[in-house]
């Protein structure tokens, strides 16, 4: 665990401070006037994902403008530069089958195509409008912190830290986001589904009686771990993790919190509310190389578990997730009342599917509408700011995940002032990064207040 | 037949022995030996147990149905009730002996190659460096495969084109046997089932269909599949076979097809007075390709024997990564597939692999 009072830490957002200083001074205005013509677009985080989202926001803004498109995709950014140039060629390809329709739009040079881990800043410092954040979470907070203060409208994906160091930032930068009018539009796409609207709608009217309990789940059996890249000849260990992000907590913070996040968030939408405390077991008995794999090579991630969360009304949340060979799949909200239950992602009450995904008599992406939602917020001069409701429910994962490790019941705020950032002090891509141990079921222990 | 292990060949620490084998045409995969009748198809593999080390047996079994070679009449006529364009016009076709799978591939049997050890899943940095010759597993999914429709007894579905063609491809290793899709041609033929030309091999009325079919008029299965109100799969072989002995031909999936479409190959085969085992052979291309016999959610008219169905990219708009999977057709809950095995192989399939990668159009 390393201390993100420490000077290294400092060191590492020391150029992102300075910046924001700046932006502070000269850029109150917030980042984009309602009205002014083009948004301009930049990519931190160029994985699948990230591409994913900005075919989304291009679709989005078709839907919007049709043929007189007021986005542009301008800059690119990705720890490893091969990634950032190799997105750059593609969203300019005339002959790509997503981007090529779009590629008018692409104003990406060689000098807004940016490497290293100082990338993120290059590309907010780069003359952009709006950044997408869809780096492995872990850096989300540090992302979020430079995009805010620079006066950045943001798409951050979903979860937003990995502990409770990191929460602590981004409550602190939902506040800040909030006092600059900016918007913030967050990956819990379930969000801005036309179907969980209608169907979370009927709920919250009344259509099974009061709400008593929940269960949610992400349960996968798949072989394979996944995303899982075998580690190459001589690949350092920092490079190693990043490729193999999910595999570590300092990056992904679990499975619990980088995928079942989506569930939590639906459970903490119905209720109004996140939970107050939470216990739960689990662990890690089927990862590649076995239950005491040597994480250097295997990463740190558990692969199940169960939890139970106790809202403030009284409330109770029961949460699987699962990533085991052979098991059978499960994704799912089911949320049940006085009188009656819901299936939501089904859009059920009772037997009775009360919500469809169909806009205008076509199917409507919730990937392509979250974007839609972002982008006409802006321009209404109404900044959507989601970052407190996505902040909640990663924390809602990760006080899950906690008590799951510790295998004993934690009070949400006692987890939430824990001392446990896990970002390390040094970062180079050539360089030595020993990996922690997996969590030990029992024997971890919540780190101290901060 | 796993024993050779090339120069790539790649000891991975607490994973196994991985091997990548080559693509390339092994013309020694032949039926040659085998009698013209009805045979049971045995596959095996293994997985390693994660803790043990120790390898896994896995093994599946499927029957394999004799159908004799013939000539019928592709296609559907203007008159028929339903009928779309592209099901014209009718042309006369030949096609020579095959085998055909009696049902539609399970996950029970998919799982032995999805979970075979031997290789690496494709989105491995080292089964890249491969290249798109070797033969690689599918990636994991993000989601529940089977979208709440059941897995035990169950066919896959939500395929690609490319998973099928893998599918297959590894099959063919794995049995010594150059099994492989249908062509358009054969499972056409297989539907008519020798009936003539009707809509359906039991006439043309609807009402029969549901003794042979999971169609959306009788697909919902409350009891066991609450969550699935617009209906689900059922297990493969649960209504009445066909006159060839085979089963679910129409509804529960729909079926890929091997040939790459064409939007003029009807009109071409039609120039000929009788085109003999026709085809188009599929290519890097990730679309199109025509899906036959009409799923759990389709009407009856979509069930038909000619009815054809082509895929385009929008069959991928649920896939929120960019490049898009080529395994998995994200929320397509409608599309696996069956197998077959030509007695003698036609010369533009022979050496037949699957060829598309994360790259293609």
């Amino acid at each position: 665990m390393s201390s993100p009072q420490s000077a290294d830490r400092r060191d590492f957002l020391k150029a992102s401070a300075a910046v924001a200083g700046t932006a502070m001074a000269t850029n109150m205005a917030g980042a984009h006037a309602a009205g002014a013509d083009i948004i301009k677009v930049g990519l931190v985080g160029c994985g699948g994902r990230g591409r994913g989202a900005v075919k989304n926001i291009l679709q989005a803004e078709e839907i919007i403008n049709g043929d007189n498109p007021k986005i542009q995709i301008v800059a690119v950014a990705d720890v490893f530069k091969d990634r950032a140039s190799n997105a750059a060629r593609d969203f300019s390809n005339p002959k790509h089958r997503e981007y090529g329709p779009h590629t008018a739009q692409v104003k990406i040079t060689p000098d807004t195509t940016f490497g290293g881990f100082d990338a993120y800043q290059k590309l907010i410092d780069s003359g952009v409008d709006l950044v997408i954040l869809a780096t492995p979470p872990g850096f989300r907070p540090y992302h979020l912190e430079a995009a805010i203060r620079a006066n950045k409208n943001v798409f951050c994906e979903k979860p937003v830290a990995v502990d409770a160091t990191g929460i602590r930032k981004v409550f602190g930068l939902a506040e800040e986001a909030k006092k600059r009018n900016l918007a913030i539009v967050a990956g819990t796409q379930r969000r801005h589904q036309k179907g969980y609207i209608e169907t979370i709608k009927q709920i919250k009217d009344g259509a099974i009686g009061n709400v008593i309990s929940a269960r949610v789940a992400w349960n996968s059996g798949g072989p394979n771990p996944i995303w899982f890249n075998k580690r190459q000849e001589g690949e350092p260990d920092t490079a190693y993790q990043i490729r193999n992000w999910y595999h570590y907590l300092w990056l992904c913070g679990d499975h619990i919190v980088e995928q079942h996040v989506h569930n939590l968030d639906v459970a903490n939408w119905v209720i109004g509310d996140h939970p107050i405390r939470a216990t739960g077991i689990g662990g890690r008995a089927a990862r590649p190389g076995g239950a005491v794999a040597d994480p250097n090579m295997f990463g740190q991630i558990w692969d199940h578990f169960a939890v139970e969360y106790e809202y403030k009304n009284g409330v109770r949340v029961f949460s699987y997730c699962r990533h085991i060979a052979g098991s059978e799949g499960d994704v799912s909200e089911m949320v049940f009342g006085s009188n009656g239950s819901s299936r939501v992602g089904n859009y059920l009450i009772g037997k009775k599917q009360v919500g469809d995904d169909q806009i205008g008599g076509k199917h409507r992406d919730a990937y392509v509408q979250e974007h839609i939602d972002l982008l006409s917020s802006i321009r209404a001069g109404k900044p959507l700011n989601e970052l407190r409701q996505v902040a909640e429910s990663t924390f809602t994962a990760i006080l899950g995940r906690n008590a799951a490790y510790a295998e004993r019941w934690l009070k949400w705020d006692d987890a939430l002032a824990a001392n446990d950032g896990t970002m390390p002090e040094k970062l180079a891509l050539d360089g030595a990064l020993p990996a922690t141990p997996a969590p030990t079921p029992g024997a971890w222990k919540l780190p101290k207040r901060a | 037949m796993f024993a050779r292990c090339t120069s790539s060949c790649l000891l991975l620490a607490g994973i196994g022995l991985a091997i990548a084998i080559p693509a390339q045409a092994d013309e020694k995969l032949a039926a040659a030996k085998l009698e013209p009748k009805n045979f049971t198809e045995r596959a095996t593999s293994y997985k390693i147990d994660e803790n043990t080390k120790q390898k896994i047996p896995l093994t599946s079994k499927f029957e394999m149905v004799y159908v004799p070679g013939g000539e019928f009449t592709m296609g559907s006529p203007a008159t028929e009730v339903g009928h779309e364009a592209i099901e014209g016009p009718q042309h006369k076709v030949k096609v020579g002996n095959f085998w055909m799978g009696k049902f539609e591939v399970t996950w029970d049997e998919f799982d032995l190659f999805w979970y075979d050890a031997r290789y690496l899943v494709s989105n491995d940095i080292a089964a890249k460096k491969l290249g798109p010759d070797a033969i690689t597993r599918p990636t994991n999914t993000f989601v529940d495969e089977t979208y709440e429709h059941g897995r035990d007894g169950h066919p896959v579905l939500c395929m690609t084109h490319h998973a099928a063609m893998a599918y297959c491809h590894w099959l063919a290793k794995a049995t010594g046997k150059a099994y492989r899709l249908p062509t358009e041609a054969e499972w056409e033929y297989a539907a008519r089932a020798g009936k003539g030309n009707t809509a359906y091999f039991f006439g043309d009325d609807p009402k029969q269909l549901e003794e042979y079919a999971w169609f959306k008029d009788n697909s919902k299965d409350e009891e066991n599949f609450p969550s699935k109100l617009k209906g689900c799969t059922h297990k493969v072989g649960t209504k009445k076979p066909n006159p060839f002995g085979l089963y679910d031909m129409y509804g529960n999936v729909a079926e890929w097809t091997l040939d790459q479409y064409d939007p003029k190959s009807y009109q071409k085969f039609a120039m000929n007075p009788l085109s003999i085992r026709p085809v188009t052979v599929p290519t890097a291309e990730k679309w199109s390709h025509v899906i036959r016999g009409g799923s759990w959610a389709d009407k009856a008219d979509r069930c038909r024997s000619a009815a054809r169905r082509f895929s385009d990219k929008s069959w991928m708009r649920w896939d929120p990564q960019e490049p898009q999977s080529i395994w998995w057709l994200t929320r397509m809950d409608v599309v696996g597939f069956r197998v077959v095995l030509a007695e003698t192989e036609q010369p533009e399939l022979v050496g037949l692999v699957p060829k598309v990668v994360k790259k293609s159009e």
